[in-house]
């Protein structure tokens, strides 16, 4: 589904990254973890087309990202705060993206029926706007309203960040029934290792800017990620 | 401490994206207030001939104490549209070990060495030497200047007062136009004199330089109310954060008409109406509306026809120069959402130019009753309409892709009052002023009808090559996503 090659980003002549080539297959729930100034955001950036790569490129289903927006109908993604709209309430903020991909009203109605349980009563029809949300909240907005419009490719940067413990744990079982019920590329960056492990097929480690482990997961992942990070 | 401070804004301001791309602008502003600084030198140098003159029986000085009154409220009325708001981001300090109070008096001190309570001296200091000249008296000049010094400094601060209590409030600038023409209107009218007041009173000063001690005091009343205002400001479940209000909900359906635009149409609606800043910009409209009062019922003004293209471009394209200005900078908070979601440039900018044009006609619509000072009137306030929708809106469009300085919407950190400054008034002038060259060359070479028809010309054509206008600007954005993007990620 998207195929990576020479990928470099540099800034003043540092390389920030350097991703000789890479190949995520559609359907795959791809992990990406590494320290602070790895990298993650900026590949994810880069995937998004939100900065131009100093060389290389990224090809999304086929799809140059730099070269043509055909790309944006079948991916989504939630990067941080301002991918929200802060004077607008949860709900019209899930109408306004479910128009841009082809959702009507009555359609994103029920599509958010099936989020009661993240939503937690605090989201919807509370009459605040999104701005006046709670950190927490705000990100599950954002994270439900990159699930809009059965998009092939999401890409979720740091997802788990700023939950609380049990939207923490219904979001990791909202993700691993995504990856069974659809076909849907999932890219998820995260600091925390169990989270990732748990929920994706594929880790990719990440340091200074350069892939240093590339492991399919299984029940040892955790404990060799974790033996990886300490040393 | 004060050095840190100093130091931090100086940073803030060279280090900022807005800053490099802005330097032709700073030189503008730059020549702006050395014309300013002449003016007002030429001033002081002159004014006590030609008072000395034109009233060869009194004293120059009180005469021109007499005047002060009108000079303080047009000082008021200027800064209230020009000066900024000494502008601070306290929220990192607070939990530092500075003492709250130093913060409060370096922000407050700060604003006191703005550019507006400088161009003063300008004039006060010749005045002053030209008064010892005159053989006044040293000291009665100094107390004189040092007069006009604390009185500068009154209304500076008086200022920051209206100013951050209008930010706060939802009027904007009703309470300054109400306060000062209001002032005006008991002078005026003589219900009470105080200029005439205020003459006897710096007189009196003049005499008696121990009443300066009176002046003073409301210099520190003034000073201490700001403090008073500011400190409450200084918590974070204060002002720092934000007032949460209840939503109000509109589905706002009959923007569906308007077909593939509507979502974005549907988003700019709610943008200028749930957020402070763009909100100003419709109550503008307001005061375009009335701005043709000020030229059109004066008989002064009636054979200067090109006057009322000035005016017709004002009144149907303010909305264009005071919102057009910061597109795509309103939509800053989450340009990233707009440029990963499934949007084509094409339909956002159009979302934006049928606001301006709807604005445009609903302006000209509103301004049809200035019938009543000519047909005119009428026909050039067309004429500047179709000018405004098909040129003035493509130009604004197109300076927008240069557009690197961020709008924080949510302002949530106190002492934010990202209010209008002396840059943005600035940036419509080329739109004002344009068509009424365009107007005057074959008004004067043909006729009326001809400086009409040659505006509606150009605007027609605009119009006409919307889709080519509109695809050579699709371009320059694209081209410049990138820089945009990381422009708006920084505070600037």
């Amino acid at each position: 589904m998207i195929k990576v090659a020479e990928l470099s980003k540099k800034y003043g002549g540092v390389a920030v990254l350097n991703i000789p080539s890479l190949e995520i297959p559609k359907g795959q729930a791809f992990g990406l973890v590494g320290n602070n100034g790895a990298g993650k955001t900026t590949f994810f950036n880069l995937i998004l087309d939100l900065i131009n790569p100093t060389s290389g490129n990224v090809i999304n289903n086929e799809i140059q990202v730099n070269k043509s927006e055909d790309w944006k109908p079948f991916t989504s993604a939630f990067m941080d705060e301002s991918f929200l709209i802060g004077y607008l309430t949860p709900e019209e903020y899930f109408y306004f993206i479910g128009e841009l991909r082809g959702m009507n009203k009555a359609d994103i109605d029920i599509f958010l029926g099936q989020f009661e349980e993240i939503f937690n009563d605090e989201i919807l029809s509370r009459k605040k706007y999104l701005r006046d949300l709670s950190k927490g909240n705000q990100k599950k907005v954002g994270i439900v309203s990159a699930l809009i419009g059965k998009p092939e490719v999401i890409v979720l940067d740091e997802p788990f960040a700023n939950l609380d413990p049990t939207t923490q744990i219904r979001l990791k079982k909202l993700l691993k029934d995504l990856t069974v019920t659809s076909n849907a590329t999932i890219l998820i960056s995260s600091h925390d290792l169990g989270h990732v492990t748990e929920v994706c097929d594929r880790i990719v480690v990440l340091e200074k800017g350069e892939i240093v482990r590339d492991q399919k997961t299984s029940a040892e992942t955790l404990q060799e990620l974790e033996t990886y990070f300490s040393a | 401490m004060i050095k840190h401070f100093i130091n931090f804004e100086w940073k803030q301001f060279f280090r900022s994206s807005y800053w490099q791309k802005s330097i032709g602008l700073n030189i503008l502003m730059a020549f702006l207030a050395l014309y300013f600084m002449l003016t007002f030198l030429a001033l002081g140098i002159s004014l006590f001939p030609i008072l000395d003159e034109k009233f060869p029986e009194s004293d120059p000085l009180i005469i021109l104490n007499g005047f002060l009154f009108y000079w303080f409220l047009a000082d008021l009325l200027m800064r209230f549209f020009l000066q900024k708001l000494p502008v601070m981001n306290v929220k990192p300090l607070l939990v530092l070990p500075i003492k709250r109070r130093k913060i409060l008096h370096y922000v407050l001190g700060k604003s006191a060495v703005s550019f507006f309570n400088f161009l003063p001296l300008f004039a006060v200091i010749p005045f002053g030497l030209m008064l010892i000249f005159e053989e006044y008296g040293t000291t009665t000049a100094i107390v004189w200047m040092v007069l006009m010094v604390i009185f500068t400094l009154i209304i500076n601060f008086l200022n920051i007062i209206i100013e951050s209590r209008s930010a706060e409030t939802e009027l904007s600038f009703l309470p300054v136009i109400v306060l000062a023409s209001g002032l005006f209107a008991l002078n005026y009218f003589e219900i009470v004199s105080f200029s005439t007041l205020l003459a006897n009173g710096i007189n009196a000063v003049d005499e008696n330089p121990v009443l300066i001690l009176i002046p003073l005091a409301i210099l520190g009343i003034v000073y201490y109310i700001n403090y008073i205002f500011l400190k409450k400001k200084l918590y974070v479940d204060g002002s720092l954060q934000a007032k949460t209000k209840t939503a109000t909900t509109s589905d706002l359906t009959w923007t569906r008409r308007f077909g593939k635009i509507a979502p974005f149409l549907q988003l700019d609606l709610k943008l200028l109406w749930r957020n402070k800043r763009p909100r100003s910009s419709i109550f503008i409209l307001i005061i375009g509306l009335m701005y043709g009062l000020f030229f059109y019922p004066n008989p002064m003004y009636n054979d200067l026809e090109w006057l009322y293209v000035f005016v017709g471009i004002f009144v149907t394209g303010i909305f264009i120069i005071n919102f057009g200005q910061f597109i795509p900078a309103w939509d800053s908070g989450y340009y990233k959402l707009l440029m990963s979601q499934n949007i084509k440039y094409k339909e956002y900018l159009n979302s934006k130019y049928s606001l301006m044009v709807m604005s445009s006609i609903i302006m000209f619509v509103l301004s049809i009753p200035y019938v009543y000072f000519g047909w005119k009137i009428l026909l050039v306030h067309f004429a500047a309409m179709i000018y405004n929708v098909g040129v003035n809106t493509y130009i604004i469009l197109l300076a927008g892709s240069f557009n690197r300085k961020k709008i924080d919407l949510t302002q949530r950190a106190a002492f934010n009052y990202q209010g209008t400054g002396a840059v943005q008034w600035l940036v419509g002038f080329p739109l004002l002023f344009v068509p009424v060259a365009i107007f005057f060359a074959p008004y004067k070479l043909i006729g009326f009808e001809a400086g009409v028809a040659t505006l509606i010309i150009l605007g027609a054509t605009g119009i006409v090559f919307h889709q080519k206008l509109m695809r050579f600007i699709v371009a320059k954005y694209l081209r410049s996503k990138y820089v945009m993007i990381n422009a708006f990620d920084q505070d600037n």
